[in-house]
């Protein structure tokens, strides 16, 4: 963990991700600085999870660069990407939890392969990353196929926070969450990135995530990045995406003040 | 170091926690926290203090609050002093967990013979209720036709035809070559030990015989299975497992009407018609090798083929050819529809269907010889 922490945790320049002929990010450039909390927001298709997915590396890109914690991924060699990679955790949409290991098992999956850990030590960090996340140990031995909607992506999020990694990914953490569940999802996410210096890279829809936990936020619109920073900056917008989002019907809930983390 | 003991003035301990208390050390972190709160170590009260602490994760939160605890279970007092407003959050976050946590689950292994026992029981169980959901399918399945000779507009002819192209047109190139072979290796061994006697006519008479009635049909069938039973089982487990059986059922159609009967129905026209080209496919290989290797004119093994088979064997064969094909699907059905929530139930489906439909393919296969032989056919 000796490597420098450069003042972005993500940095991209010119991004172009294509799908054949159709352009999906047009030259986009994007900054998530070390330590803040970035909401991404965009209309649906608009490629959020294409970009997420690029700089994870699951994509290819067409051109440009991405460094992800001061490490450019076209120089890196696999040593060090592979170090990177232990570095950072994601959060799918989805879940992706392994459907064959039990919700225990899947959070220890990533601790059994990269630490040299007792049983006993293992079996306690991955109860206490279930229990952060708001599930119950009772539920820890059951598999995939037995969790609702929101356990799946509790339990997801406690597989991508099992190494503390210091950046983070989340595919729409909060979807598929009762209003409470979210709330404190939220609550969690600001707390342990006040203790760990997490940086957070966040695609979400829920406007009170936005308003309650992120620094910042971007919103990406025709393949580009629009706008960037608070989130009264986006509310004094004059883009029409942006005026809707910001402004429509459910945007009442942005007018009450952020309450400050915890 | 990253845990130290010391002795303050007073007479209470100190102890130092320094450095980096993250995932990285946390091997050699439980180590050390182990040597002090095991029984034997009696250090008595004191403070712990954390201003040394560089770095901390949950790893090292979790592994601290053990310190505090086994300092509480001894009914002594454990002060945390400076400890740095930034790690505050995740301390009392994680002190804060369920406790205690439940007991590990006791490493299996202590009882072979109950164990074994519990195990054959139920695999025992498990094979009558596969026995139950196949006959189940099979009524389903049968249930479905009658609804469909009722009602023919409901019968979906396009997906038949597609299942069709799939198990029948696609599997012709592979099947002739296979069955081609299998001929060629019949012929081969038939007259390498028939000419030890001078038996070589005879060669005819087994290939054709034991290909017509029973190696054709069995080769093509144990490939279908193979082939189609094995896709069908992954198709629609995997369409069980994203709930899109249960999708089709709640907007009130049928999946047996749907998916499954579709795929039988192109099971059952698909195996005749590869028997009968296996079969030829099987004599041409016969012949082939009978020519190129036993020396006999092609024109001599048409001739004693002519007098060695008759229609009936032709019949024998193709009559078991849509029974095996029913076995094959409705196993395959039944199979991809017990599917539970894992990739590996999909796995362990898949296979069970392929080994069940084999399994089932050489049985009836043995019914029928012995239904033949009691007619006389």
């Amino acid at each position: 963990m000796g490597a420098p922490h450069p003042a972005s945790a993500v940095r991209i320049r010119d991004l172009v991700v294509c799908f054949g002929d159709h352009i999906i990010l047009d030259q986009l450039s994007l900054d998530v600085r070390t330590g803040e909390i970035l909401g991404f927001v965009g209309g649906s298709g608009s490629g959020k999870s294409v970009l997420l997915r690029s700089v994870i590396g699951l994509l290819p890109k067409r051109q440009g660069t991405i460094e992800v914690l001061g490490i450019d991924r076209d120089r890196a060699d696999d040593a060090a990407l592979h170090a990177l990679e232990r570095r950072w955790g994601v959060l799918f949409q989805r879940g992706a939890l392994f459907s064959s290991l039990t919700a225990l098992q899947n959070v220890q999956f990533p601790m059994r392969e990269n630490l040299c850990l007792s049983a006993r030590l293992l079996r306690d960090v991955a109860l206490a990353k279930l229990e952060m996340v708001g599930l119950d140990a009772r539920d820890a031995d059951k598999l995939p196929s037995e969790l609702s909607g929101g356990m799946t992506k509790r339990v997801a999020l406690a597989r991508a926070l099992a190494l503390d990694p210091e950046l983070v990914f989340l595919d729409e953490p909060t979807s598929g969450l009762d209003p409470i569940a979210a709330g404190e999802f939220d609550e969690l996410i600001r707390t342990l990135q006040q203790t760990l210096g997490l940086t957070v890279f966040m695609v979400t829809h829920d406007l009170e995530s936005l308003r309650s936990v992120c620094d910042r936020v971007a919103a990406l619109a025709d393949g580009r990045v629009i706008a960037i920073g608070t989130i009264s900056d986006m509310r004094r917008s004059t883009h029409p995406w942006m005026q809707a989002y910001f402004q429509g019907k459910r945007s009442h809930i942005l007018a009450t003040p952020p309450i400050t983390g915890a | 170091m990253l845990l130290s003991l010391g002795r303050r003035d007073d007479g209470g301990v100190e102890l130092v926690a320094a450095g980096a208390w993250t995932a990285p050390n946390a091997a050699e972190l439980e180590r050390l926290v182990q040597g002090m709160t095991a029984d034997s170590f009696a250090a008595g009260a004191g403070t712990l203090n954390l201003s040394g602490i560089e770095r901390i994760d949950t790893y090292g939160a979790l592994l601290l609050d053990r310190l505090l605890l086994a300092w509480k279970a001894r009914g002594q007092n454990l002060g945390v002093v400076g400890a740095a407003g930034r790690h505050q959050g995740l301390l009392r976050e994680v002190h804060g967990l369920t406790r205690p946590r439940p007991p590990e689950p006791a490493p299996r292994g202590a009882d072979q013979i109950p164990l074994a026992l519990e195990h054959l029981g139920r695999s025992v169980s498990d094979k009558g209720r596969n026995l139950v959901t196949l006959i189940n399918m099979v009524g389903a399945l049968g249930l479905a036709i009658v609804g469909v000779l009722r009602q023919p507009t409901k019968f979906r002819l396009t997906s038949a035809v597609h299942q069709l192209d799939r198990v029948a047109w696609q599997a012709v190139p592979i099947i002739l070559l296979i069955t081609f072979l299998i001929g060629g290796i019949i012929a081969q061994q038939g007259f390498f030990h028939f000419r030890k006697f001078g038996a070589d006519e005879y060669v005819v008479d087994m290939v054709g015989i034991l290909v017509l009635r029973e190696i054709g049909v069995l080769i093509v069938a144990i490939m279908v299975a193979g082939r189609s039973g094995s896709s069908y089982t992954a198709e629609l487990g995997s369409m069980k497992m994203r709930e899109e059986i249960d999708a089709l059922r709640t907007m009130g159609f049928d999946p047996v009407e749907i998916l499954l009967l579709p795929r039988a129905i192109a099971l059952v026209l698909a195996l005749p018609l590869l028997t009968f080209l296996g079969a030829m496919a099987a004599l041409s290989g016969g012949g082939t090798v009978a020519w190129l290797y036993g020396g006999m004119d092609p024109s001599i093994f048409i001739a004693r083929l002519r007098e060695a088979i008759s229609l009936t064997h032709f019949e024998v064969g193709l009559i078991k050819a849509p029974f095996m094909a029913l076995a094959i699907g409705a196993v395959a059905c039944a199979e991809g529809l017990t599917v539970q929530g894992s990739a590996e139930s999909l796995g362990f489906r898949t296979t069970a269907c392929v080994v069940k439909s084999i399994f089932l393919v050489i049985v009836l296969d043995g019914l029928f010889a012995m239904f033949f032989a009691s007619i006389g056919m």
